[in-house]
């Protein structure tokens, strides 16, 4: 599988672990400069893992949608280049501020990513990228908000969380719901549950149509 | 036309309100009109002031959330106590009130409770009534306050909450006067926060010195036995000291910190130590 330069498998403790080169920030073990990627805490680690081309190429310029504390954030922020990171929750800021603080390339936004208009004045056009996790209702509808900052060739990496959409249905119809709702805006390249990594998530690859 | 973040920027202006403030209808290559406004000269300098806007206005951003977190913690919890006050005292009246014209008539919320269920006979019982029924709504007012509280502190202090209980790391930040001046107390004064009479009175040579303020209402301190209660108080306001301080500096919940106290207070019950270096 064609990974890009800025993520390898490497040897920790005896075992093949998925890393990228950049400083340590929520003591995961480092190796030569390379940081083990814990597909455990990562739904975009989990893509990897589990075979999924989620479009993340070297230097790439990003739009991370749901950056939370920065744990995947900051491992897309050593392979790519321009890496816009939008957290709606202040809490999870102060973790944000910190891996920001060793990449230069890595810009916090405490913003909405429901309301793109609110960040479109600091995030560029013809983005490479927009990788999407938030735990909000109408995942599908976010991801078509901010479909504006991709290029035509530009890819969407999006976990969907069922539960986020609606606790009580099956996982598999929410699903369902939530690609028709995205075909509006995407063709879908691939789709797969992340079990075992996240329980009730689906992985979305789709490019903008 | 949409204007980008830096439109109009002086050199020496970072432009963190103008990325928190701001906003478009449509993206563009800011980059590029950053250069070509004069704004930067290259690409690579864009992204330098790109990221030293948006770090700052991040991290104003939060600060100002914070610190309305943890006050509206301060105000809620006070409500509690003055509503809980005012309820206590209302029910002594219909107490006392009541004993008057009931030989079998008891006391407290409880008893107003019992009351308020009862048809009113006389005017003076309508009024009884009435005013148990007060007792009870600010009796409620206080519970409602109290699981208000019990969320807030959890987003405004989630280490402190942990380890003190919601309510008493709620009065904790109330007597230090917020999160961000508790983070700055030294453990000795947590201690002691509450007990400022006695502490006080110690000062002028009057009295031994408090050994527990608030705190003492912690099942660690009150808890423990009296021989060992000031080691014990003493090592639970260092680790509130410190649970303070990672809300404040950090933010992130450290299941460790609670483990840690365990570990001390289990030491400190079974003797051992009397006097604990924390």
């Amino acid at each position: 599988m064609a990974l890009p330069d800025g993520v390898q498998y490497r040897t920790f403790d005896g075992e093949e672990r998925l890393a990228t080169r950049g400083e340590a920030v929520y003591g995961e073990p480092v190796v030569d400069g390379w940081r083990a990627w814990d597909a455990h805490r990562s739904k975009l680690g989990a893509m990897y893992e589990l075979g999924m081309k989620p479009g993340l190429d070297d230097d790439d310029r990003v739009l991370y949608l749901g950056a939370a504390n920065g744990t995947t954030a900051s491992h897309v922020a050593d392979v790519a280049g321009p890496t816009y990171a939008v957290e709606f929750a202040a809490r999870p800021m102060r973790d944000l501020l910190s891996v920001a603080e060793t990449r230069g390339n890595l810009f916090p936004l405490l913003k909405d990513a429901r309301k793109p208009e609110t960040y479109a004045h600091v995030v560029e056009d013809g983005l490479d990228l927009l990788v999407q996790d938030v735990a909000t209702r109408g995942q599908a509808r976010v991801a078509r908000a901010n479909r504006r900052f991709l290029h035509d060739d530009g890819r969407l990496c999006l976990a969907i969380k069922a539960r986020s959409e609606d606790a009580t249905r099956e996982p598999d119809d929410v699903f369902d719901d939530a690609l028709d709702d995205l075909r509006e805006g995407y063709e879908i390249l691939d789709s797969r549950r992340l079990d075992p990594f996240h329980a009730d998530h689906l992985a979305v690859v789709a490019t903008p149509r | 036309m949409s204007e980008g973040w830096f439109a109009g920027l002086a050199t020496d202006q970072v432009g963190a309100e103008r990325v928190r403030e701001g906003s478009a209808d449509a993206p563009d290559a800011w980059p590029d009109r950053a250069i070509e406004a004069g704004i930067v000269t290259s690409e690579e300098a864009y992204y330098d002031r790109l990221h030293e806007a948006t770090t700052a206005a991040a991290r104003t951003a939060m600060e100002e959330c914070e610190r309305a977190d943890d006050q509206q913690v301060i105000h809620a919890v006070r409500a509690m106590d003055d509503a809980g006050r005012m309820a206590n005292e209302l029910a002594e009246r219909v107490a006392e009130w009541a004993g008057s014209r009931d030989a079998e008539s008891g006391t407290g919320i409880d008893y107003c409770r019992e009351l308020a269920a009862t048809d009113p006979a006389e005017p003076a019982d309508e009024r009884l009534v009435s005013l148990a029924e007060r007792a009870i709504e600010l009796d409620d007012e206080r519970d409602a306050l109290e699981r208000y509280v019990e969320r807030v502190v959890r987003d405004a202090a989630p280490n402190l909450a942990a380890l003190a209980g919601p309510t008493l790391a709620a009065r904790l930040l109330a007597l230090a006067g917020g999160l961000d001046s508790m983070a700055k107390t030294s453990s000795s004064t947590v201690q002691v926060l509450g007990a400022e009479e006695a502490l006080f009175a110690h000062l002028r040579g009057q009295a031994p010195s408090p050994k527990h303020g608030v705190i003492y209402v912690h099942e660690y301190v009150r808890g423990t036995r009296p021989e060992k209660r000031g080691s014990a108080a003493r090592a639970l306001a260092g680790k509130l000291t410190i649970a303070a301080r990672i809300d404040h500096y950090a933010g992130d919940r450290r299941p460790s910190l609670e483990a840690d106290l365990d570990e001390r207070m289990r030491r400190i019950r079974t003797g051992g130590e009397d006097d604990g270096a924390a």
